[in-house]
């Protein structure tokens, strides 16, 4: 039997927490899709250092796992008595790693940006030759090139591997109810503990984030009839391209 | 679907045998409780709980098993038959008596407030408005302060783990905790990290009848309704552990007063 | 230097590894399966397999655990109990194994089936031109070419799935993850510890690309790349 009470007396903190949800993957896949922009270009077009700066950022935000990148943010850089003087002091940008919202801004952010530097760099490396050539021959500067050919191109092609991207956000997200915030999952978690109701209080919560997920689904499937409509069907089955 | 998936896919599955005798007797704790109980750094679990629970399986000459399990999994994994009984430091409060039973109580604490020393913060409303406090979810300081503080003002911050709590208060994120007081001195007062931080104000036990009835009536062991047999069981053994001073001697090695309370 | 926890955080890499291999067996069995009925010209097959790829994927890992790993015991009970067995117990590690084998399953279904199709239909049906039967087929032609296809996918997800073993922390296995956190909390050095499980993981990732490569190397024998 379905224990709707559980639902229904916690549907105000559900509602808060598809909020914050929300708020942290959008703002977390806004704030790593801005930085990597440039950041792929570095890595495909830049001197060979900054290229490999790059690559060392990217494989290690893409080698471990985020839970382990969010705590070591939280709980880490907690226990160290110079940023604690620091936020004693109200340093504004310490400050920011001593809220559980700002650390898992942060980490989110930093780490969809790495996976999406390696989309849009690989997305850069499939360019047309030809799309190169022609605008070397219309005169345009190397930066024209990057920033009216290339750039443009490659983000077109990325968006069926973006929109996985997207997607795995919107679910890694849920570790952020491990640093104390209540997110969609955070408000399942205080629902099934003064409840001790597991169905009612994660199934609610996963329908949620179902919806959630075909919505941004949709969203992306429009973009692509927008801007890809040119080319033909994508392979199926590949997560990240 | 998913259930006859899980039934498929699980070969690593053991079986157990339900011993209606209780001569072996899995005792579960959650192992981040100290002193009542922690984890070694070998992974087995030791504490005071642990003690009481492997002299009362002595007393009734059963062999006890132990299982670690998260505090927020406790009762439900105890009402899925994953262990016989619960001995984690676990209130007895009429709220958890609907699912679960309990044993008499082997000790009472109050609860209290941790802060840096000479803070001026105290248990009560008034004083705590706008602070942020840090419990453990699922615990009696968790309900007392989601009772009576939560939604007057008071910024309440939900823990997996009272250690989480303790690094976070360290780390000066929160203002103060509200926890177990006999915990909070043998498991963070007491030992390096909680050098500069002390008790504010007064513990309580419950100073009205409402706040009784949230706190609790002490610590005891839970176990499931049905097993009627196996918390008599305990209580006998927990009478005669009292009264032949095994008690005293593990009260003892962690506490220097008397911890049973009336 | 690791203050007395290196035994047991070794014994919880260990574990770690244990659940991410055994969790990939698992995936990719689900993941045959379930490409191969995605493919079935049979309705009754392909409608819980569009179903099965549908919710999983739209559901987080973290949730489908504490779900599988709350809930399973309940539902497990129910069963075992109407059908007069003896209690099953599902351990932390076994919710951990199935709940990352059921989820990466679906992805590993939508991987397969792209491969399945990657295979030219002409080569299928030049070899029941010459007699193989379904299982020749299968085994010389369809499988060994769809792998090549496959191979990209499937280290993908394997590298997501990897990290994905971490979550098995927050349902109390003692994996790796756990015992960092639990070492951090006892002697408030989380950083430390921290870092030594990222350390590890970027070694399982480096491990695996090398593996991955090789395997790529190996079915890729004979066909001819376009300029890199």
């Amino acid at each position: 039997m379905i224990e709707w009470a559980v639902i229904t007396e916690n549907l105000p903190e559900y509602a808060a927490g598809l909020w914050l949800t929300l708020q942290l993957t959008v703002l977390s896949l806004v704030a790593g899709l801005l930085l990597a922009v440039p950041l792929a270009v570095l890595r495909t077009a830049g001197p060979l250092v900054v290229s490999r700066m790059v690559w060392a950022y990217s494989y290690f935000f893409r080698g471990t796992p985020m839970l382990v990148q969010l705590l070591l943010v939280y709980y880490g850089l907690g226990q160290f008595e110079w940023v604690q003087a620091r936020w004693a002091e109200g340093n504004g940008f310490w400050l920011i790693f001593r809220e559980p919202y700002g650390c898992a801004l942060v980490t989110f952010a930093l780490n969809t940006c790495a996976y999406t530097t390696e989309i849009i760099a690989g997305a850069l490396r499939a360019t047309p030759h030809g799309e190169i050539e022609a605008a070397q021959a219309c005169g345009m500067s190397r930066l024209t090139v990057i920033r009216r050919i290339l750039v443009p191109g490659a983000l077109r092609r990325a968006i069926p591997a973006y929109s996985n991207e997207a997607i795995f956000m919107l679910h890694g997200t849920a570790i952020a109810s491990t640093i104390t915030l209540v997110d969609l999952t955070g408000a399942a978690r205080n629902a099934y503990s003064q409840h001790f109701a597991p169905f009612e209080a994660f199934i609610f919560a996963g329908l949620i984030y179902m919806c959630v997920t075909f919505a941004l689904v949709g969203l992306f499937r429009l973009a692509e009839r927008r801007w890809l409509g040119h080319l033909q069907p994508r392979k199926a089955g590949s997560v990240k391209a | 679907m998913k259930r006859s998936l899980l039934l498929a896919a699980l070969v690593l599955v053991s079986h157990s045998v339900v011993a209606k005798d209780w001569d072996k007797i899995r005792f579960a704790t959650e192992g981040a409780y100290p002193p009542f109980n922690s984890t070694a750094p070998d992974g087995s679990v030791q504490g005071f709980d642990v003690d009481i629970g492997n002299a009362l399986c002595a007393e009734m000459k059963a062999e006890c098993t132990w299982v670690k399990q998260e505090w927020d999994g406790m009762i439900p994994a105890l009402m899925s038959r994953k262990f016989d009984a619960i001995s984690a430091s676990m209130s007895i409060t009429a709220e958890r008596k609907k699912k679960v039973d309990f044993t008499d109580k082997y000790y009472a604490t109050p609860l209290a407030l941790v802060a840096k020393k000479g803070s001026p913060l105290r248990p009560e409303l008034a004083s705590l408005k706008g602070k942020r406090i840090g419990v453990q979810r699922g615990t009696v300081a968790d309900n007392f302060a989601g009772h009576f503080w939560a939604d007057h003002g008071v910024d309440l911050v939900r823990y997996a783990k009272q250690e989480e709590v303790y690094l976070d208060l360290g780390a000066g994120r929160i203002d103060a905790t509200w926890v177990d007081a006999l915990e909070a001195d043998g498991g963070f007062l007491t030992k390096p990290a909680g050098a500069e931080y002390d008790f504010a104000g007064s513990q309580v036990f419950g100073r009205n009848a409402e706040e009784k009835a949230v706190i609790g009536e002490g610590v005891g062991i839970a176990i499931r309704k049905r097993d009627a047999d196996l918390r008599d069981k305990l209580n006998t053994a927990l009478k005669a552990i009292r009264a032949n001073g095994t008690y005293d001697e593990i009260r003892k090695k962690y506490f220097p007063h008397d911890i049973y309370g009336e | 230097m690791l203050h007395g926890y290196s035994s047991s955080l070794l014994d919880g890499a260990w574990l770690t590894l244990q659940v991410a291999v055994l969790s990939l067996v698992l995936a990719l069995v689900l993941g045959l399966a379930g490409a191969s009925a995605k493919l079935s010209r049979s309705r009754v097959l392909r409608a819980p397999a569009v179903l099965y790829t549908t919710v999983v994927r739209g559901i987080p890992d973290l949730v489908m655990m504490l779900l599988v790993f709350y809930g399973g015991q309940i539902g497990i009970n129910q069963i075992t109990d109407r059908l007069g067995w003896d209690y099953v117990d599902i351990n932390p590690f076994a919710a951990g194994v199935a709940t990352l084998g059921f989820i990466f399953g679906a992805y590993f279904t939508e991987t397969f089936r792209g491969a399945f199709l990657a295979v030219p239909a002409g080569q299928l049906e030049a070899g029941y031109a010459y007699g193989m039967s379904r299982w020749q087929v299968f085994r010389r032609i369809l499988f060994p070419q769809m792998l090549r296809h496959a191979l990209p996918g499937l280290g993908n997800n394997w590298q997501v799935m990897q990290k994905s073993t971490a979550l098995v922390s927050i349902i109390g296995l003692s994996d790796l993850t756990w015992l960092a956190d639990q070492a951090g909390r006892s002697t408030h050095q989380p950083f430390l510890f921290y870092a030594v499980v990222c350390a590890f993981y970027l070694a399982m990732t480096a491990a695996s690309g090398v593996l991955f490569r090789s395997l790529e190397r190996r079915y890729s024998v004979g066909v001819r790349r376009a300029a890199a």
